[in-house]
């Protein structure tokens, strides 16, 4: 089986600052991970693929030059091939000009059977690009996977994570799944892993490489604006009753009425 | 401090980190309470390849040495005493067959301890032989064309969880010295079972159990090395695991070190965090000095065993006794930084102290370490 996971280097979420100019996130200067729920998606490639027995888990991402960091990370958990998608035009790109460069990138590289997406990014976190990939390349989709049932050549059973349980839906390959943190527990890299990913050849794609078409790329090819970025206002004041229900809903009911 | 390690060793380092950091520390207390073996961890130090360490490249290992353990297993250690112990005496229990086994016998056992798929145990201690390991009773006999086991050994750790014991048992009872040998017993060989498991005060994670062998049969090519060369495989052994357990204290010492600093910089009395009075200073100041020259000692009697010389067993001696006294006394005082909180177990310094205590009592307790060094010192004199 041939699996693509997309992934995405992200600023460690516990230093992230805004570009006062832009709006956009500053990258300069912060430690930068993989995208924690791509890493998920990371580990149920590798698993599946050690449950089948074989096939390859290509690993991609786009982002600038000292994103290859993320993919010998990828490498060293067990995925066979990175492939960094760089150029500068991409830079400035919103989930709809991002959605299109995998694309064109996954078109370039051939036939997947099955692709694996993290549910969301932490620092965006639209949670757009997975299934603005799918229906780009026009795969069909489950969001918030939480568990891969079943697996065969012609189709995948999941299980989708609801508000109030979960759906069990099957889907024919090839085809295109995101993931949530509860589908697995992500490997430590091994060592011997971690000797071939620092050999490994990074394969590198540039705008021209994948035929990107210069106005559907980077800022020019985003309809997205920030135009504002700000801490939503506190709530007001918040009181937790306490004690028995009855003696909670008697303060809730004092409370009310001191207000009305 | 920079110690200046190679690539391969801070990749070893790094791994371990990650171990400790996503694998043992959100459930180090859940273990201890419970008394419940690391098997899932373990198997997550295997799938890292980190038992492969000490094995030659040649039998599917990493082909590291002393250094490299003491390494890992100091990192481990930050996360759990008792999670790294039995990390630890798998090496215990297979460095007999590294260091006196046959090409066949390393062929057969060593592929599987460096993959993780079977961990390895040692079996030296009996009821009446602890610091005084000449009194062992446990016997071996050849019958035809096998040996038959009798006795029970008592506090083996990884007992009941592993799959490979070095067992040491007398083949020649009146050859004094020389008249005991090693052998390895599988989990499953006729005649081998497990006895009570042991209630303990620290590194309950850990499993600790007796063996007894029962008229145990097992074939000839289970002998590990000569005949009647047990104990002197058994001192080899443990000069070379006694940094391994010397950078249980260094670990442990540094988890209790970072725990009292980022209380005392937090907790804030008379209007002031506590880090800014100078009797706490004073005391994270000692514990740090310490730790470092515990830690530089350490490293430098393991690099010291890695070139293999004759005189191993002081330096092995001396980083054991002052890394594994040192973690006691650092444990303790971070308690007492921690004051009352520290006391409590919904903060991990009162485990760590009694995780201390049994690095002064295994392995040799520091009075044995102290023997050693002080009869070593008699010999260099004389």
């Amino acid at each position: 089986m041939n699996i693509l996971v997309c992934v995405k280097q992200v600023p460690d979420a516990k230093d992230v600052r805004l570009d006062p100019v832009t709006n956009t996130l500053a990258r300069e200067g912060v430690e930068s991970i993989m995208n924690p729920f791509d890493r998920h998606a990371l580990e149920e490639a590798v698993a599946i693929k050690e449950q089948q027995g074989g096939g390859k888990v290509t690993v991609i991402t786009m982002g600038p030059p000292q994103a290859e960091t993320v993919l010998r990370e990828a490498l060293a958990c067990g995925a066979d091939e990175g492939v960094l998608i760089s150029d500068r035009a991409f830079a400035g790109a919103d989930t709809w000009a991002t959605s299109y460069t995998l694309a064109r990138a996954v078109k370039t590289l051939g036939q997947f059977d099955l692709i694996l997406c993290g549910k969301q990014a932490i620092d965006g976190d639209t949670a757009q690009v997975g299934p603005g990939l799918a229906c780009r390349l026009r795969l069909p989709f489950a969001t918030c996977v939480q568990k891969t049932r079943k697996i065969s050549a012609e189709a995948i059973e999941v299980e989708r994570m609801m508000d109030d349980g979960f759906d069990v839906l099957r889907l024919p390959l090839p085809a295109l799944i995101t993931v949530v943190k509860d589908i697995n527990e992500p490997r430590v890299a091994s060592l011997k892993g971690k000797m071939k990913a620092k050999k490994a050849e990074i394969r590198k794609l540039s705008a021209a490489d994948i035929g990107a078409s210069h106005q559907c790329i980077g800022l020019a090819g985003s309809p997205t604006q920030v135009v504002r970025v700000f801490s939503p206002e506190p709530r007001g004041d918040r009181k937790i009753f306490s004690g028995s229900v009855a003696e909670q809903v008697d303060q809730l009911v004092e409370c009310l009425r001191a207000h009305l | 401090m920079d110690y200046f390690f190679t690539e391969q060793q801070q990749m070893i380092i790094d791994t371990a980190r990650e171990i400790t950091k996503e694998k043992i520390i959100p459930i180090r207390a859940e273990l201890d309470e419970k008394n419940q073996f690391p098997r899932s961890i373990l198997q997550d130090i295997a799938k890292a390849d980190l038992f492969s360490i000490f094995v030659p490249e040649e039998y599917g290992g990493f082909g590291g040495g002393c250094y490299e353990i003491v390494l890992a297993m100091e990192e481990l250690a930050r996360g759990c005493v008792g999670v790294a112990t039995s990390f630890a005496a798998s090496a215990l229990g297979i460095f007999p067959v590294l260091i006196s086994g046959t090409d066949e016998q390393k062929k057969k056992y060593l592929p599987d301890i460096a993959s993780g798929s079977r961990w390895a145990a040692f079996g030296l201690t009996e009821a009446n032989a602890g610091s005084d390991a000449s009194g062992i009773k446990t016997t071996a006999v050849q019958d035809g064309e096998e040996w038959v086991l009798n006795g029970t050994k008592q506090w083996i750790t990884n007992g009941g969880e592993a799959q490979i014991y070095s067992i040491v048992a007398l083949t020649d009872p009146n050859r004094g010295a020389r008249g005991a040998s090693i052998f390895i017993v599988e989990d499953g060989d006729p005649g081998f079972s497990y006895g009570k498991k042991e209630d303990k005060m620290g590194i309950r994670s850990s499993s600790t159990r007796e063996l007894i062998l029962k008229d145990c049969r097992i074939p000839l090519d289970r002998l590990v090395g000569k005949r009647g060369t047990g104990f002197i495989t058994v001192m080899k052994t443990l000069d070379i695991s006694r940094p391994g357990i010397a950078s249980l204290g260094i670990g442990l010492a540094q988890a209790a070190l970072d725990e009292a600093v980022i209380y005392a910089k937090q907790r804030v009395q008379f209007g002031k965090p506590i880090i800014s009075f100078q009797a706490v200073q004073h005391m994270l100041a000692d514990m740090a000095i310490q730790l470092e020259a515990g830690r530089a000692l350490v490293y430098a009697a393991a690099r010291h065993i890695d070139g293999n010389p004759k005189d191993m067993s002081k330096a092995s001696s001396m980083c054991k006794v002052f890394a594994t006294d040192m973690a006691m006394k650092v444990t303790t005082d971070a308690v007492q930084v921690l004051g009352g909180y520290g006391y409590m177990k919904e903060y991990p310094v009162e485990k760590m102290m009694r995780d201390a205590k049994i690095l002064q009592i295994y392995e040799g307790t520091n009075q044995i370490q102290r023997n050693v060094i002080g009869q070593e010192l008699n010999k260099e004199y004389s």
